[in-house]
């Protein structure tokens, strides 16, 4: 009996709401993955776990706050952002995480990523990005490659995609980084590192969603795997102009951005608030 | 360094009463986005947030505001913002997000005339069944409607009382005229404010189910960095906070979510009568109409038709009930409000063919004058 208890905890038990497993996620899915190494990441650290909230939007990844053991908000498409952004704002002691897809953080919610970025609001972004909106079945988003399939590209998709990392540091986030879900080690140290430090962090996750993505694609689940370790180069402090996806150039993973700018929360509080007030509560 | 409470006589517009109510109410929380004729309530309030220890941030767009006040608000600080029609069209979706999650917020609609960017510097009050509708799903939403700054400051401070004791956004729909009228307001002192926080958790934290209701339907509300480790989803939940795709459990959580305010309309609704003892001819109104409606009262009863005022202080929950009683001893009402009949719709409703109802209405630009509405009362009756 106890040995089958044993068998059973997870090194996560603690972090996952055992109580809604099972999840939703399909097999061989890669959300999982990004979601065990932030979660991971969130030990490691240190942080004060009880001042430690998670915002999701929707979609197949934002399902993950609902799975986090600890204050965990599940918000609307696209609008986990500026919700975190309100939540940092009202109480800078806790710290905030967004987990959420990149439909939902670069299609609907593009405007709200560039913003928080540029106000540099002290929020950790973890996305998932698969390349299409699983949740929906399927459909082209903002980070389809050029000429891939989905529900509603089906014979190819005629536009370009985004380069997150780019877009990120050109609007000032503080900590860009990319891996993929093979990469786990790596991908957990930057959470970690960008759970520490002051700033608006991002960490792009490349994930596959077999169901949707990878079958319309001709790629099976080892396919993608395969892929990401064959057709991707470890280049850290690569310039984010470098990063656009084509994975039959190869795709380039690691830390790119890792600067000091002070926080949204800190120029508030230097610009606007009276010096008075600031003594006082220093004194207090 | 002015404190949070501006106790004295004031001169000033609706705009800035709504403001002062607001901090007076003990919000700490402002996310906006500027829009005519709501602007000078940002402007006002980002001045005056700093110092007195709040955060004023302008979004980027209405959206983001009110994500970023409901994100807020869980955070455990009250959490407002204001905007106008097109603004307000924008938050429509996070409102409904507040509503399911039960999140307390305030809402302020300096309505102008639309659609779309119609007049933007001209009042009007067409956003009041989209303030009971505008959002996706059926649920229930308060809405208050106040006729001067004065009413405006004290609106204010209920609507933040009334959304913490119920757990849910609430509305003040003012409107361009009463946003931009300078008028006298006398702000109390600060401890003759009555100021209402949400219900809090008490006992094990480890058994704390976030959304089991308490004695008014309504369950105690943990904020985030608590400890108690809850969940929040705009998808359907059971107590636990947690999803779950059921119709059962949609039927339970929107009896409950309905049910809060339903059960709780003595406290919510706010009306008051002018002589309304004797009156055979109800004139029902509200926000800047009410105070035209107050003159054409005056004038009716001058030329021997006995008219009286019922003002609406609460528009949503709809004082149905009060209607109804009316409709048993008078001869009919009049709707005034400055859109093509909305309001007068739920009068219509609830007069039930017993007796006529009619509307002097507008479709925005203007207020009513007294003159149109004896006109109507003089046509129907
Ligand atoms: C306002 C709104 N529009 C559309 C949807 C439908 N919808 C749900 S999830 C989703 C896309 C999610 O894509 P992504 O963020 O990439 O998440 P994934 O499922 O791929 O992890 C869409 C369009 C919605 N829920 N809300
Ligand atoms: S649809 Fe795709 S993204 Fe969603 S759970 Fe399945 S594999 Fe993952
Ligand atoms: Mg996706």
């Amino acid at each position: 009996m106890n040995q089958h208890k044993k068998q059973q905890s997870h090194p996560l038990d603690g972090l996952l709401r055992t109580d809604r497993i099972p999840h939703i996620w399909c097999p061989g899915c890669g959300i999982g993955t990004a979601f065990s190494s932030c979660l991971i990441a969130m030990k490691e650290s240190g942080i004060d776990l009880k001042k430690t909230v998670m915002v999701s939007g929707i979609g197949c990844s934002g399902r993950g706050a609902g799975y986090a053991n600890l204050d965990s908000y599940h918000t609307t498409h696209g609008r986990a952002i500026p919700f975190a952004t309100g939540m940092k704002l009202a109480n800078p002691e806790l710290n905030v995480v967004v987990f959420s897809g990149d439909g939902d953080l670069f299609a609907i919610g593009g405007n709200h990523f560039i913003h928080a970025a540029r106000r540099n609001v002290d929020l950790t972004i973890v996305c998932v990005n698969n390349f299409n909106y699983g949740m929906t079945g399927g459909q082209v988003a903002a980070t389809t490659p050029l000429g891939a399939k989905t529900t509603t590209t089906p014979v190819g998709n005629p536009e370009p995609a985004f380069n997150l990392p780019l877009l990120a540091y050109a609007s000032g986030a503080t900590y860009v980084a990319r891996w993929t879900i093979l990469h786990t080690r790596d991908l957990t140290d930057c959470i970690e590192e960008a759970f520490l430090r002051r700033g608006f962090s991002f960490i792009e996750v490349l994930a596959p969603c077999p169901v949707n993505y990878g079958r319309r694609n001709k790629e099976k689940p080892l396919d993608t795997l395969r892929i990401y370790q064959e057709q991707t180069i470890i280049k850290n402090d690569a310039h984010p102009s470098e990063l656009d996806i084509d994975f039959n150039r190869g795709v380039i993973l690691g830390k790119f951005v890792d600067v000091e700018r002070p926080t949204c929360s800190e120029r508030y509080d230097d610009t606007c608030r009276p010096k008075e007030l600031l003594e006082e509560e220093k004194a207090a | 360094m002015n404190p949070a409470v501006l106790t004295g006589e004031h001169f000033m517009t609706g705009d800035v009463a709504c403001a002062e109510g607001a901090l007076a109410a003990g919000c700490r929380f402002f996310g906006g986005y500027p829009i005519t004729p709501a602007t000078e309530i940002a402007e006002h309030i980002s001045a005056r947030m700093p110092e007195v220890g709040g955060t004023f941030i302008q979004m980027e767009d209405e959206i983001a505001a009110m994500a970023s006040v409901i994100g807020g608000s869980c955070a455990g600080v009250k959490s407002m913002t204001a905007t106008s029609g097109p603004g307000f069209s924008l938050m429509m979706e996070n409102i409904g997000l507040a509503i399911c999650t039960e999140t307390p917020c305030v809402v302020a609609n300096v309505q102008r005339a639309g659609p779309s960017t119609g007049l933007p510097t001209q009042g009007a009050q067409g956003d009041m069944l989209q303030a009971r509708w505008g959002s996706h799903g059926h649920y229930e939403i308060i809405a208050l409607a106040p006729s001067s700054p004065q009413e405006t400051f004290y609106q204010t401070i209920r609507a933040f009382n009334l959304s913490e004791t119920y757990r849910m956004p609430v509305l003040i729909m003012t409107d361009e005229m009463v946003g931009h009228l300078s008028e006298r307001v006398v702000i109390p002192k600060a401890k003759t404010i009555k100021s209402v926080s949400r219900p809090r958790p008490k006992g094990r934290k480890d058994r704390f189910k976030p959304f089991e209701p308490g004695p008014n339907g309504v369950p105690p509300m943990a904020i985030a960095g608590e400890g108690y480790n809850i969940h929040v989803t705009g998808l359907t939940h059971d107590e636990m906070g947690y999803p779950d795709m059921t119709v059962e459990a949609q039927d339970k959580m929107m009896a409950r979510l309905v049910g809060k305010v339903r059960r709780n309309l003595d406290d919510i609704i706010s009306t008051e009568g002018y002589r309304l003892e004797d009156a055979e001819i109800v004139i029902v109104s509200y926000g800047v109409s009410a105070r035209t409606s107050l003159a054409a009262v005056e004038e009716a009863r001058d030329q021997g038709i006995k008219a009286g005022l019922l003002k609406l202080n609460t528009v949503w929950p709809f004082p149905e009930d009060q209607i109804r009683r009316l409709s048993e001893r008078v001869k009919g009402f009049v709707t005034v409000e400055i859109n093509l009949g909305q309001i007068h719709l739920e009068v219509e409703r609830c007069a039930c063919g017993k007796v006529p109802a009619l509307l002097a209405g507008h479709p925005g630009g203007t207020i009513i004058p007294p003159d149109q509405v004896i006109e109507t009362l003089k046509e129907g009756f």
